[in-house]
């Protein structure tokens, strides 16, 4: 259980003057989630940046599985196995909720180059299309342009799209932000049992998630990670309370 | 579904709309609309090849008439070296079949495109409108400079080229080798907006960073299909050569680059028959109100203005409504 699938070493980015990120060094285990909480501004959603390759650092390491991905660009990153969802949902807007399941799919077959065969044709696609849509509930709405989905809805599209690429991690950006409480609840559960496929990086600034589903969480303010640790330890920190969570917290 | 249907609809009245003016044409014995319908068969097959760049791909090139033009002037040169017997470069001899010129013209826009693209595609939006057309001015200069093959005066084909089977110095051979060559084309096109390549380059056009973030690098894929783009392009420029048996560097102008967008618009961005429909109106105009007015060309613009304004989708948007995807 303590094997570190993804390990980040020393990463840095500077803007100009700015420490975006300040050698962080952090590691997810294989069953884990591993939730990354810090103020706004605190530099997540660079990290993120960092990991998923849209940013390349200016020093450290990022491996996964113990092989150097630090130089490789976001599409190779993919490929290699990380599986993200953004902050903000980034879909193909045309394409149905299918079609945007069917894109991930391809791509993970590894098949771009093929010029004959109709994508909407290809049975085992389809499929496995099928499966991934059920798992999150999105079935019934298989043929509705992204475009026309509900908010929530769209959350979920983000999550199918990462597991139809069946990644070795999971980056998850916000994936609660903006949903209901019902739909949050239904989404942790669902996240809950994610875990034993892929472990997963969260990000995420509903602290209730993040306590009841973290199994560790790291602190980030500045750039810097100034703790890691359970949650309990997380909670007992002076340095955390101070810099984070604020007087009236528990 | 039903606008799927309406589309398919739309599509076969645009083919037998272009097979049945120049058989009505051959049986009233005018030939002069047969060299009409062969010159929007031409000139929708060029926009098909821009169609697979900036519909499908939204790569909006400026700069297409450098295909075109390399195209018309592969053809040219080829024959004019077939019809004096002396050889081109490398002792390489001429040819007067339009197959070795169609396979040379694609194989030579394949790889300007390839070129291009590559260095194009690291830019978006304006820069990837600017660099194209900057390419293709150079390309145009340079043919106007080149006494060699006519300068500004342009290259005449004295013998048309020939097809197996076919005798091209008849205007309705001509005609149906062009819209049989088409046909093809546009089969290819559907095949491939439809494949595995198309779905990615689609998605790719929408949001390159989601199309990255599932492991398919954008850069790649654009590259592929601005190279098919262009081959297109090209062929249709070698058969416009032939059908008009003049190249001249006006084929390389920039205004030949926006007549192609022109049509791509008024027929509808990224729909199979929209160069179709574009490349008809286009001709159309061209030909009727240009009998009534030197300015017909301020009408098409207020054509165009209205459709950009209006009816973004074009001919085939405003009847089949929005394009459907995966």
């Amino acid at each position: 259980m303590s094997e570190a699938v993804l390990e980040l070493e020393g990463v840095s980015k500077n803007f100009g003057a700015l420490k975006a990120t300040d050698g962080v060094s952090l590691t997810l285990r294989r069953g884990e989630i591993h939730a990354l909480i810090g103020p706004n501004g605190a530099g997540k959603s660079t990290l993120m940046g960092l990991i998923g390759g849209a940013l390349r650092p200016d020093a450290g390491r990022v491996r996964l599985d113990g092989v150097d991905i630090t130089r490789l660009d976001m599409a190779a990153r993919a490929r290699a196995g990380l599986g993200r969802s953004f902050q903000i949902s980034s879909l193909i807007p045309a394409y149905t909720v299918r079609g945007n399941v069917l894109l991930a799919l391809q791509a993970r077959a590894g098949h771009v180059f093929r010029f004959v065969r109709p994508v909407a044709r290809d049975r085992e696609l389809g499929a496995q299309a099928a499966r991934v849509l059920d798992r999150v509930g999105l079935s019934d709405r298989a043929a509705v342009p992204a475009a026309q989905l509900s908010h929530g809805e769209r959350r979920m599209l983000e999550i199918a799209i990462a597991i139809a690429m069946e990644p070795r991690v999971f980056l998850l950006d916000e994936p609660m932000a903006g949903m209901g409480t019902e739909g949050a609840r239904s989404l942790m559960r669902f996240l809950d049992g994610l875990r034993r496929e892929a472990p997963i990086l969260l990000v995420e600034h509903d602290m209730d998630a993040v306590f009841t589903l973290a199994d560790r969480i790291s602190v980030l303010t500045y750039g810097r990670l100034i703790a890691t640790g359970t949650v309990a330890e997380i909670r007992a920190d002076p340095a955390v309370r101070a810099a984070y969570l604020g007087e009236d917290q528990p | 579904m039903a606008d799927a249907r309406r589309e398919w609809a739309v599509n076969a009245v645009l083919a037998a709309l272009l097979l049945a003016v120049p058989v009505a044409a051959l049986w009233l014995d005018e030939p002069f609309y047969i060299t009409l319908a062969a010159r929007v068969a031409i000139l929708a097959l060029a926009g098909v090849g821009l169609n697979l760049a900036l519909g499908l791909g939204g790569m909006v090139s400026f700069g297409h008439a450098a295909f075109f033009g390399v195209g018309g002037y592969v053809a040219g040169i080829m024959a004019s070296h077939a019809f004096s017997g002396q050889p081109m470069v490398f002792g390489l001899q001429g040819s007067n079949q339009m197959l070795v010129i169609w396979a040379v013209a694609m194989a030579i826009t394949g790889v300007m495109a390839a070129g291009i693209g590559a260095l194009s595609l690291r830019t978006s939006g304006v820069y990837f409108i600017m660099i194209t057309l900057a390419f293709a001015q150079m390309v145009y200069f340079f043919a106007l400079g080149w006494p060699a093959y006519g300068g500004d005066d342009g290259l005449p084909i004295f013998l048309r080229n020939q097809f197996p089977g076919l005798n091209t110095a008849q205007i309705w051979d001509l005609f149906l080798l062009c819209y049989g060559v088409l046909l093809v084309v546009l089969g290819l096109f559907a095949m491939l907006q439809h494949s595995r390549f198309g779905v990615a380059l689609q998605a790719i056009r929408q949001n390159p960073t989601r199309a990255a973030a599932v492991g398919i690098s954008p850069f790649g894929v654009r590259l592929v299909a601005f190279v098919l783009s262009g081959m297109i392009t090209g062929l249709a420029g070698a058969m416009m050569a032939d059908l008009t048996r003049f190249v001249s560097p006006s084929m390389l102008a920039w205004q030949m680059s926006g007549e192609l967008i022109v049509i791509i618009i008024l027929g509808g961005v990224g729909r199979l028959f929209g160069p179709v429909a574009g490349a008809g109106i286009l001709v159309a105009f061209e030909v009727f109100f240009g009998g009534l007015t030197q300015h017909w060309q301020l009408w098409l613009g207020l054509v165009l203005l209205a459709v950009v304004l209006f009816a973004r989708g074009g001919l085939i948007g405003l009847i089949a409504g929005p394009a459907r995807h995966v």
